[in-house]
């Protein structure tokens, strides 16, 4: 069992956003399948259908991907959030977006009926012309967006930032500042590929955000300065697949750990994590997860 | 994977807006049922159905497959794949019936050339809304038994896929395997339920497609979560029943809308 922001996690993974969190079942599917806790689908103030294909492509150090923010948007996603807290018994935290704080704040007061467990605020994601790391690099914004939501739902609130900053303190404490309850990293890596046949840039956006194994390091290392700098938890994100990474994150100063691009692998992902961390935990004699939590700051 | 660059080799004009495209690119290791993501650059990037080991057999819609359809022997597009799981292969002397509505043929097609060559027996029913737009008559003879069907009459039987179907005595078939419009594969579902055979059967679906690898959840049916482009496209008739399926999908905004 974790506890982080005053929610119960029955273990330390979590699902990360905009990765089969679309539909309520989906979420219920990831849950079944061993995630501590599930987070939604990035969810705006208006449907979206995204960018152009394709969207994804898998290459060999990890994945790129412009999905773009496809969204039903709020008002037709309540009902998702309900099947999901309905059919699943971990939390379901919504991941929201807007372009200012009146649509961050239209976006949680339309989803606050359904009751998710906490708000994770996407100020992070790096191909959205006007949305995620467009604010997200800005503190100043960082900090207002995350005071709005805060004053406007009860809900814990996470704010999830981008790696694509000089400063990843400055924007970590910027949400601390606002009153955020914890913040999540890190989105994906600006990336880009090209197509040497023809010159055309693969994604339809032509750039997007890199995640999977190649991006851990980078990870780890914004982890570990957040670990440092904040008195809120950190909870890692980027590059998991294995209970070896989860636990070297959670050595960084992560409470927890998502995972998104491992899923690829197989939805059994995330049982096999949690079983490894505990055991791991058990074989060392640490009593808990909060035991090894920024390891890596103690021994120096 | 990086999109395969796949120069256009052959084009094939099926009906009047169903059309053939072979390739250079042969993906040898593709099962029958599983499909390619197809890149028209600087359009869009579509799923399609392999319907030879090195084609695939498209219908006219939209923006992506107007382009193709622009396109001529030698110019190239990008393919990545194969993705997806196929049809359950037959042993040898099991019988199979084989139901195609429109280009629903595309991954059908093959499944009856492997089937043959591993010595099942094949019978199919082919449908279409008139003579002209039929598909792969000749390929699917040469496999068997076919029970041809148009709207109007003009071929065959008068009528649906399902108008045969009903006189069908299904408990001889092994397996049934399904490929056409959402609303054609339901109301066969529905029939083979009536008649307990739905767990023989096996449908290829569609469903709006962003990654095709199993990531974002795009394709996820109701009330499983099954991921359309990796757990399927072929899905087995006992996992649609009390489904979404027939009843409503997901469009690019992940808004759910009437099938
Ligand atoms: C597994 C699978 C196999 C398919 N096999 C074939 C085949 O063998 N032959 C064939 O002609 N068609 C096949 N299709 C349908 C084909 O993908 C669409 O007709 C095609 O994407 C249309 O693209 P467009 O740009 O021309 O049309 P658009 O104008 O973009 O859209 C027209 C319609 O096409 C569908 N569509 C568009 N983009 C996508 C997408 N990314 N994913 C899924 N559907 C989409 C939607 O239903 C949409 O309403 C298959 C679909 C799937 C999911
Ligand atoms: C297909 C895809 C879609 C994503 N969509 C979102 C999103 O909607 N909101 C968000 O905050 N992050 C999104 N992300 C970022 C992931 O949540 C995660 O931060 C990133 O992928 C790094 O983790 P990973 O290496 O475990 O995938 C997306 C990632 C992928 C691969
Ligand atoms: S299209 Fe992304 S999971 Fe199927």
């Amino acid at each position: 069992m974790v506890k982080i922001t005053g929610i119960e996690f029955r273990n330390p993974t979590i699902l990360a956003s905009g990765i089969m969190g679309t539909t309520g079942a989906s979420l219920v599917r990831m849950a079944n399948s061993g995630a501590g806790a599930v987070v939604t689908k990035s969810i705006g103030p208006e449907p979206k259908i995204g960018h152009p294909n394709p969207s994804m492509v898998k290459l060999d150090c990890g994945f790129l991907n412009a999905m773009g923010l496809p969204n039903p948007s709020y008002a037709d996603f309540d009902n998702e959030i309900k099947i999901a807290k309905e059919g699943a018994d971990v939390p379901v935290i919504a991941s929201i977006f807007g372009g200012n704080a009146e649509e961050f704040v239209r976006v949680a007061e339309g989803l606050a009926d359904s009751k998710p467990d906490a708000f994770e605020l996407n100020v992070s994601c790096p191909h959205a012309e006007g949305y995620g790391a467009t604010i997200g690099t800005d503190s100043c914004m960082v900090e207002a967006i995350t005071a709005a939501v805060c004053d406007a739902v009860d809900a814990p609130v996470w704010v999830k930032l981008t790696p694509n900053v000089t400063d990843i303190k400055s924007i970590g404490k910027a949400a601390e500042n606002g009153g955020a309850a914890a913040v999540v990293a890190i989105n994906t890596l600006r990336g880009m590929a090209i197509d040497i046949n023809s010159g055309y840039p693969i994604l339809g956006n032509r750039f997007g955000g890199l995640s999977g194994t190649a991006v851990k390091p980078v990870a780890i290392k914004c982890v570990y300065d957040l670990y440092e700098a904040l008195d809120i938890p950190v909870i890692g994100v980027g590059g998991v697949s294995s209970w070896e990474d989860a636990v070297e994150m959670i050595m960084a100063g992560a409470s927890a750990v998502q995972v998104g691009s491992a899923v690829h692998e197989g939805v059994e992902v995330f049982a096999d994590i949690a079983t490894g961390i505990e055991q791991f935990l058990q074989d060392n004699g640490y009593p808990g997860v909060e035991d090894i939590t920024g390891l890596a700051h103690e021994v120096i | 994977m990086r999109p395969i660059n796949s120069k256009i080799t052959k084009i094939v004009e099926e009906t009047p807006s169903i059309r053939t495209f072979r390739f250079d690119t042969s993906l040898d290791d593709a099962q029958p049922g599983q499909f390619v993501m197809v890149w028209v650059r600087g359009v869009d990037e579509v799923p399609m159905g392999c319907s030879f080991k090195n084609g695939i057999t498209v219908q006219k819609v939209g923006d992506a497959t107007s382009r193709l359809f622009e396109m001529k022997e030698g110019d190239s597009v990008g393919l990545r794949g194969p993705f997806g799981k196929g049809f359950t292969l037959p042993a040898k002397d099991e019988n199979i019936l084989i139901i195609a509505g429109g280009v629903g043929v595309a991954p059908l097609g093959p499944l009856a050339d492997e089937a043959i060559s591993l010595g099942a027996k094949i019978t199919t029913i082919l449908g279409a809304r008139t003579a002209s737009e039929l598909v792969f008559e000749k390929r699917f003879s040469e496999a068997g038994e076919v029970h041809l069907t148009t709207d109007d009459g003009s071929a065959g039987t008068c009528g649906f896929v399902t108008t045969v179907l009903a006189d069908v005595d299904v408990s001889v078939y092994d397996r049934i395997c399904v490929c056409g419009p959402e609303i054609m594969m339901f109301n066969v579902l529905k029939m083979l339920e009536e008649k307990g055979a739905h767990e023989r059967a096996e449908f290829s679906l569609h469903r709006y497609f962003k990654c095709a690898i199993g990531v974002c959840g795009a394709c996820c049916m109701d009330h499983e979560g099954l991921r359309v482009c990796k757990d399927g496209p072929v899905l087995n008739g006992s996992l649609l029943l009390d489904s979404e399926f027939g009843n409503y999908k997901r469009s690019s905004s992940s808004q759910r809308v009437k099938v």
